[in-house]
This record gives structure tokens, C-alpha cells and sequence, in this order.
């Protein structure tokens, strides 16, 4: 007697079918699960055989063999769980009917069904692959219910399962939860007094998708100014959310984030993060790493002077490529990475470079210090801005600063102007295709030529003070760069004269 | 490719000027050309300076270098390293003197800097060669560089630094010590204010240190130009009148581009765009940490 029960395993985002079959045969009484299983799979005997006598079935007494194919490919985890049970089951009972019905859930020993981590994009996965029906526990069913194209019903237990099976009972619909939830309280620019230069360089950042990097001394904002980031961004799309969301529900921890928020995430790692923690990675399969949960957002690295230089190195590839791709033992996966590199650091190690109170350093320590960034990561950093501690009156008193929504606005009608394009804004432009769309008016061109020869900019320099002078002209509504945006640009570069 | 060569005190070659020590060295040895009758003014400084007193010690050199007077300095990093580029970039020669032996670099980073000197000047100790920079070869070495100098001026020091040391050799030895003012809140200028209290002249311009030491007005072609009173306030016509006003605004101190938006009621967009445009013209320039200080 045989059955077949459809599961689901990820592969990075992608989802592979699993299809569970189970064998009764005569002999000793026994039960073997095989198909490149990891120990949590194996523990799953010890769940599924007690799950099944608690719900008030008989696990049969006779020879049970349990295959996950495809049989190569390495899987793990506790989801399988309600698959293997039911297709036991289906075995010696054949009113229980499985017609394009897939199962996702892990079971505790009295039968009840527990959440589990990947159900979007597994649901995702089975309903492209044409399953119906989709049962899943009822924790996971609002998420189940984000994938299009298949019905999603929640499962509190086993028995429950069962009977429903049997057209014996009714399960629970998933459904989506309702439209995106009120945003969240991102923190507004509003909150952050003076900082007129930083503010700008924010809103440039914003409208182009350019990274940056903010220098300044401690306590001076500029882990505040990063925050406030966020909020000048656009709304995501929807394909664009459901995508963060399926990130999110891999690692559990779509509590932290509803799936269904429109908003850009934010992430904030400390710089004491393993480098499987910053890019994915883990025993077995690959996780994804805090890089992908910033994916289609913002990813804070605060004292990145102070993150090693392998972590700064591995970022490298994912700055390039919008994606990671992270090789264990088992397979390689690849997770999208498509974010925004907001990077904080003192000037120097003391912290007080150019400040009032004056820097300790010795110069053989600066020098150090600022290799560290320029080796990795410089060449995709476009902007760069200080944040200079405020004095007293200027925290206090003064104008009403600018709220986010206001220069959110800008930031979306420049993003506009420029098309979709692929969708990364104009820091993804390479050296020819930021010239062709610069469109560079004749004084700016002289301009630029008298920079590199003043300001020793290098070619990759170069392009990168074009790309953040085409988004200024963006902000401003023009159609050339012109002399009073490359200027600006040029302020804002990473390389020193000399 | 030059050898080091070995000087006694016996030789044509010895500096003249190292007979004033109570104690000389007891032999020197030389990478380069030191050019014993040559007149001579040292530069001297704190290693970790501001980047206006890097730019004071290059311009002084730079003075120096084209007036055909020699430039003598430590080697070290900041005002040193300065002054000897500054007299290099003039076509001048320059004597670095050293506290390590004569074919050893240091600092490590100063390779390139060494070999222009070697070749437009020369490497000079009283340390055999192989020397590590043991710690206390260098005040030692510091009685050479008031030695050889005509004067000293010292551009920037803590109250501690190893340029003191230097002056105090050099008061000894009877030379002129100048020191370059700063503001009484500066550390870096704590040091050469201390020395102008204890009656060091004033260095405002180059003509105080032609008056201070004739010989080497005599020594200067008389076209040497004195760059520090010529070039305050002035020159600034070239530029555009919005440039202009901020020029206005920023002083001599670094300043952050916030403080002269607010200054001027510009957002920051505009100051940014003018900063970077005089960055391009020469006029100011960015310092790491961010803040912008005017070079005219």
C-alpha cells in the first residue's frame, strides 16, 4: 500500500515541490524516512508516530517507509511533519482524498499542528507549481493567504486535518490579512534639529538610490539621521513587498514586520555580527542574512569602521549584483540583496576629527582608519557628508524643520522624472550610460574637466560625481547637468584634494 | 645610484656651522649633498599639526626653496614632511636630519619623500648605519637642526613637542627663533605661543625672518616675494560676487558648510554647490571630518 502527500522545501526564496511517499509494508514494525534528510527531518519519527495515536488514529504496526523526493536534494527542517503523518495515513485509509492538496506544518505529540518559518514563499512556490489547495497551520495562514492562485486552509490540528480530508468537517480559510496597516511610526526628519547638509544629502541619496556614508563625531545624529531615512523613501510595490515579506517569513520573523506593510525595511546590524549574521549563511542551508532583510530598503551600517574587514569585503558582491550568493557545504543559495548602504563612522578612531574639542589620534592610526573604507567598499559609496555636532542654540530655538512627507515628495517626483528605469535609480548607471543621460551643458562639461585635473578624481570618481549631479538636476527639474549641480556633487565626494 | 658617505669633523665637507656644538658629533654620515656654506633656515613642527600649520610650514618652504635658501628639517610627518616637500616643489634643496642611521626609512611612508631628498638634498646623521629611530636619538639629533640652521622657525607645537627642543638648542646656540602665532585656544599652537612669551620673534611674514637674520637677505635674489602680506584679502576679485560672500564668511578658521548657510540664510543645496565650485577654483578647501577652511 502506497500514498503520496505534496510538501514543500526552499531552496534560497524558490520553493522545490516535495512530494512524500509512504510505503506499509509487511514485516518487523519500523518506520524510515530517507530522501536527504537532516536530523530535524529524523526526529520527525518520534513526532509524527504519537502525533497520529494522541489525534486518535493507529500508526500501523508493520513496516513504514517514508520517501522526500526529489530524493537529491538536501532538505531540513520541522514542515514536513503534517505531509508524512497524513500520507501514513492516506496508506492504510483511502477515504481520505489528497487531490491537489499540499500540506506545510510541524506536529506536536498530541497532534496539534505548530507554525513553521517559509510559508509564503512556499505557498508561493505550490501555487505556481498548481496545487489548489494549500493546508497550513493556522498561524501561518494570513501569510499562506499573501500567495496568489491557491486556496489556503489552517489547520489546528491533526485530527481536525483528518476530517476535513474525509469531507468529514470544515477547516479554517486563510485570509489575507486586511490592506496595509497604518505605517508604522518611522521617525520623522522633523525630529532632527539643523543638519541642513546631512538633511540634503539624504534627500539626494533617496531620490537616486545612492549610497552614503555619513562622518561626523560621536553624539553628533547622525544614527538618528539614518533612521529618519527610510521615511523620504517611496512606498514599495506591491510584488516588491510580497518579496520583502517572503524574506521575512524564511527567518520567522514576520512578527517583527507584517507582511503586508508597504514601507522600505530598515536594518540596523551591530558591528559584533558574524559574517553569516551580515550575508546569510548558517549551518545546513543557508539562512538569509541581514543584507537580504534590508532587501528593496535601507541597510545602517553604524561605526563601520568598526565592522571587519571581511564583513565590509563580503558586501562587495551584493552591492554589485543586488543579490548573495552564499556556498555551504550542502548547496549554494542566492537571496536577493537589493539595498541601500546608509554607512555611519567617526572621522578618526577618537572620534574628533575637526571638532572643537580636538583629535588625539596619532596620524599613523588615522591613516589606518581611513584605509579601511576606502579599500572595500569606496567604490560604491557616491555620497559623502559630515554631521557636525550641534551646539546648544541650535537644538534648541530655530526655524520648524522640513517634515519626511515634504521631501518625500520631492524625492518621488525626481525618482519619476527619471522612469523606472531598472528600477536602482541613477546610482546603477555605468560610465556610459551616466554620460549619455547626463546630458552635461557645456560649462559643466569644462567643469569637469578642470575637477579631475584639480581634484584628482579618478575615473570611477568621476562617474560617480556625474551619477549624484544627474540626481540633484533630477530633484531640481532639469534636464541637463549644469554647472550649479556639479559643483554641489563635487562637495559631496569622497576622494580629498591631495 | 649614491653611496653613503662617512664626514669627520677633519674633512672639508663638515658643516661649519656643527663647530658651535659644545659637543659635535663625533662623525656624520650623509646621503646627498649638504652644501656646507650654503645659507639655512630649519622648519620645525609638531608631527600631528592642523592642516592650516601643514600648509603654513609648505608655504614658508616653498619661500625658501625659491629664494635659493636651504630648508632643513627632521623628516618626520606633518610641519617636517611639509617643509621638506614645500622646498622640493620650489626647486630648492633641503637637509632632512635623522635619528635613525642614514639607510634606514623612517617613518616607513616617507620612501618616496626620502628619495626626492636624496636626490635634491640631503640625508644627514650622527647614527652608524643599520640605527633603528631609537626613541632618544631624536632630541639628540634635534641639537644638528639648530646647528646647521641660520634660524628656526617653528610653526606649530604642543608644550611638549620635540620642536621645542629644537629652539631651545637653538637659543643656545645663539640663533633666531621664530614662531608662528596661533590662537590662544589651539594645542597645536600652545607651544610656539609659550615661545613668544619667551621673547621668540613673531614669524607674520618672510620679511620678519629676513630681518631677523640680514645674511639671508643678502643670500635671497632680490625678486623673493613675500606671499603671506601679499596675498591676505587680496585676489579675490576673480571671483563671482555669491562666491565672493562666502568667502566673506568663512575667516581663516575650518568651519562646517551648515555654519555658513546659517550665517548666510542659504539652504544647504547652494552652499554646497558654491563650496564645491571654489574647491574647483583653489579658494577653499575640504578638510577630512568634513569642514571647510579658505587657502586665499
Amino acid at each position: 500500500m502506497i500514498a503520496f502527500a505534496i510538501s514543500c522545501a526552499t531552496r534560497g526564496l524558490a520553493g522545490v515541490p516535495v512530494t512524500v511517499e509512504a510505503d506499509i509494508a509487511n514485516g518487523l514494525p519500523a518506520f524510515t524516512i530517507v530522501g536527504l534528510t537532516d536530523r530535524a527531518i529524523q526526529e520527525a519519527r518520534e513526532r509524527v508516530k504519537p502525533a497520529i495515536r494522541n489525534a486518535g488514529f493507529k500508526f500501523p504496526q508493520r513496516r513504514v517507509t517514508v520517501n522526500l523526493a526529489p530524493a537529491e536534494l538536501p532538505k531540513e527542517g520541522t514542515g514536513f511533519d503534517l505531509a508524512i503523518a497524513i500520507a501514513v495515513l492516506r496508506a492504510e485509509d483511502p477515504s481520505i482524498r489528497l487531490d491537489g492538496l499540499a500540506f506545510l506544518g510541524e506536529l506536536a505529540l498530541d497532534g496539534s499542528v505548530r507554525p513553521v518559518t517559509g510559508v509564503l514563499p512556499m505557498a508561493r512556490c505550490l501555487a505556481d507549481a498548481g496545487t489548489k489547495r494549500l493546508i497550513v497551520p493556522v498561524e501561518n495562514a494570513p501569510e499562506a493567504a499573501l500567495a496568489d492562485g491557491v486556496e489556503v486552509l489552517g489547520a489546528a490540528s491533526l485530527q481536525a486535518c483528518v476530517e476535513y480530508l474525509r469531507g468529514d468537517g470544515p477547516l479554517v480559510a486563510g485570509v489575507r490579512d486586511a490592506s496595509p496597516p497604518s505605517p508604522a511610526a518611522e521617525p520623522d526628519l522633523a525630529a532632527v534639529r539643523g543638519q541642513g547638509h546631512a538633511k540634503r544629502a539624504l534627500e539626494i541619496a533617496a531620490a537616486g538610490g545612492h549610497n552614503l556614508l555619513m562622518t561626523g563625531p560621536p553624539g553628533a545624529g547622525k544614527t538618528m539621521l539614518a533612521r529618519t531615512f527610510p521615511s523620504l523613501l517611496p512606498d514599495l510595490t506591491p510584488e516588491a513587498a510580497l518579496e520583502v515579506a517572503a524574506i521575512y517569513s524564511l527567518r520567522g520573523s514576520l512578527r517583527e514586520r507584517p507582511p503586508t506593510t508597504l514601507r522600505p525595511p530598515f536594518r540596523a546590524p551591530h558591528h559584533s555580527i558574524s559574517r553569516a549574521g551580515l550575508v546569510g549563511g548558517g549551518t545546513g542551508l543557508a539562512q538569509p542574512g541581514e543584507i537580504s532583510l534590508a532587501n528593496q530598503g535601507v541597510l545602517f551600517l553604524d561605526e563601520l569602521c568598526e565592522f571587519s574587514r571581511q564583513h565590509l569585503e563580503a558586501l562587495r558582491q551584493p552591492l554589485e549584483e543586488h543579490s548573495v550568493t552564499v556556498a555551504r557545504a550542502r548547496a549554494a543559495v542566492t537571496y536577493p540583496a537589493d539595498f541601500m548602504l546608509i554607512g555611519a563612522s567617526n572621522p578618526c578612531p577618537c572620534g574628533h576629527l575637526g571638532d572643537a574639542q580636538g583629535c588625539t589620534c596619532e596620524p599613523r592610526q588615522l591613516t589606518a582608519y581611513n584605509t579601511k573604507i576606502s579599500g572595500p567598499i569606496k567604490d560604491r559609496i557616491d555620497l559623502v557628508v559630515s554631521v557636525p555636532r550641534q551646539e546648544y542654540r541650535d537644538i534648541f530655538g530655530g526655524a520648524d524643520e522640513e517634515p519626511s512627507a515634504a521631501v518625500r515628495g520631492r524625492v518621488d517626483a525626481a525618482r519619476h522624472r527619471r522612469g523606472e528605469g531598472d528600477g536602482h535609480g541613477n546610482a546603477a548607471l555605468n560610465g556610459r550610460e551616466i554620460l549619455a543621460a547626463a546630458r552635461a551643458t557645456a560649462p559643466a562639461r569644462r567643469l569637469l574637466a578642470l575637477s579631475g585635473e584639480r581634484l584628482h578624481l579618478s575615473a570611477r570618481g568621476f562617474f560617480r560625481v556625474l551619477r549624484v549631479a544627474r540626481t540633484i538636476s533630477d530633484l531640481a527639474g532639469e534636464d541637463r547637468v549644469g554647472e550649479d549641480a556639479l559643483a554641489e556633487a563635487l562637495h559631496y565626494r569622497i576622494e580629498m584634494a591631495g | 645610484m649614491i653611496e653613503p658617505r662617512q664626514v669627520d669633523p677633519g674633512s672639508p665637507e663638515w658643516p661649519e656651522r656643527l663647530r658651535h656644538l659644545e659637543s659635535p658629533p663625533r662623525g656624520l654620515w650623509q646621503l646627498g649633498s649638504i652644501g656646507p656654506t650654503t645659507p639655512a633656515v630649519a622648519i620645525v613642527g609638531s608631527r600631528r599639526a592642523t592642516f592650516g600649520g601643514v600648509e603654513i610650514a609648505a608655504s614658508i618652504a616653498r619661500e625658501l626653496g625659491s629664494a635659493g635658501i636651504q630648508v632643513i628639517s627632521g623628516m618626520a610627518l606633518g610641519i617636517d614632511a611639509a617643509a621638506h616637500t614645500g622646498a622640493l616643489d620650489a626647486g630648492g634643496s633641503t637637509v632632512a636630519v635623522l635619528g635613525c642611521g642614514v639607510d634606514v626609512c623612517y617613518p616607513p611612508r616617507h620612501a618616496g619623500l626620502r628619495s626626492r631628498i636624496v636626490a635634491s638634498g640631503c640625508l644627514i646623521t650622527e647614527e652608524p648605519e643599520g640605527t633603528p629611530p631609537f626613541k632618544y636619538n631624536f632630541p639628540k639629533r634635534n641639537r644638528i637642526i639648530a646647528a646647521l640652521a641660520h634660524a628656526v622657525v617653528v610653526v606649530e607645537a604642543t608644550e611638549r613637542s620635540g620642536a621645542l627642543s629644537t629652539a631651545r638648542w637653538a637659543a643656545d646656540l645663539g640663533r633666531e627663533v621664530l614662531a608662528v602665532p596661533g590662537s590662544i585656544r589651539s594645542r597645536q599652537s600652545s607651544g610656539t605661543n609659550l615661545l613668544l612669551r619667551d621673547g621668540a620673534r613673531p614669524f607674520l611674514a618672510m620679511a620678519d625672518l629676513f630681518e631677523a637674520v640680514p645674511e639671508l637677505r643678502s643670500a635671497a635674489p632680490t625678486t623673493a616675494l613675500d606671499a603671506f602680506s601679499a596675498r591676505a584679502g587680496s585676489g579675490l576679485e576673480r571671483f563671482s560676487p555669491p562666491l565672493r560672500e562666502i568667502l566673506a564668511r568663512m575667516g581663516t578658521q575650518p568651519v562646517h558648510p551648515d555654519q555658513v548657510g546659517l550665517a548666510l540664510g542659504l539652504s544647504p543645496a547652494l552652499v554646497a554647490s558654491r563650496l564645491g565650485a571654489l574647491e574647483l577654483a583653489g579658494a577653499v578647501m575640504s578638510l577630512p571630518g568634513g569642514l571647510v577652511a579658505r587657502t586665499v
